[in-house]
């Protein structure tokens, strides 16, 4: 299938159920741009767990606030913006679980995942000050090159 | 539901075998209760089989890693049967593969407690 560079905007509310739902449109996506199962699931995964910390600890469940959702497909890379309505966080401020002191922790992997999962990621503050998850997958080979 | 449970006592091994997401909500919370319920009964040797767990998030490993600790406070042993790839690769890239005891054979898995 051969797309032309561009986006879709999701708005979310948060709920848990707009976790799943953001993670299949997260996988259709990523079909729709060429990517093979086992990405389709990675970056399915990472879009569940950008939701879920928007959900968890961004908007704290909080049914007022929204959970913002943009996937971009560009030329090389598709990229994947989740943003909370919450107070924002720094990712210095996540622990490592993978070092000792921290491997039987709380915290920690969902971010990780995240940054495993992806090519590339990134914590930014939002507009409106809440958390902006940044990533992006770069397509596999030639042919998923999308933009005409 | 999206995770089912069902127990099993294999000469005081508790075999539970799981059967869907472990993920935020419900079935984080089944898998966390059955294990409370098993260490209220005195059950102390729990084995998770994880074959038909289809999928799992941060907050599933969050629960595996929370009754891991929870268990060994109590003096207990809890460890994972089956693994597929999806899971492996989950607890290896977050370093818990080096934390549990992780079998593929489950009359193996029974005789190592």
């Amino acid at each position: 299938m051969s797309l032309k560079p561009q986006r879709i905007e999701v708005v979310l509310e948060t709920l848990l159920d707009s976790i799943a739902l953001a993670e299949e449109v997260g996988v259709r996506v990523a079909a729709a741009a060429g990517f093979g199962e086992e990405d389709q699931y990675r970056i399915g995964l990472a879009v569940h767990e950008g939701v879920m910390n928007a959900f968890q600890y961004g908007n704290e469940q909080s049914r007022e606030k929204k959970i913002h959702v943009i996937f971009e497909l560009l030329h090389e890379k598709l990229v994947i913006r989740v943003t909370d309505e919450g107070a924002g966080f720094r990712i210095e401020e996540i622990p490592d679980p993978r070092m000792d002191e921290n491997v039987l922790g709380e915290t920690g992997r969902g971010v990780l995942l995240m940054k495993a999962f992806m090519d590339e990621f990134d914590v930014l503050v939002g507009q409106d000050g809440g958390a902006e998850l940044i990533m992006a997958k770069r397509y596999r080979t030639h042919n998923n090159s999308k933009a005409s | 539901m999206s995770l089912k449970a069902n127990s099993r006592d294999i000469g005081g091994v508790i075999v539970i075998d799981l059967d869907g997401r472990i993920t935020l909500g419900d079935g984080s919370a089944l898998l966390r209760d059955l294990i409370r319920e098993n260490l209220d009964k005195g059950h102390k040797k729990l084995l998770l089989n994880l074959a038909a767990i289809s999928y799992l998030d941060s907050t599933g490993l969050g629960e595996l890693v929370s009754g891991y600790r929870l268990v060994k406070s109590n003096g207990g042993e809890l460890k994972l049967l089956n693994l597929n790839k999806k899971v492996t690769d989950l607890l290896q890239v977050t370093k818990l593969y080096t934390v549990f005891d992780i079998h593929n054979d489950e009359a193996q898995a029974v005789a190592s407690f």
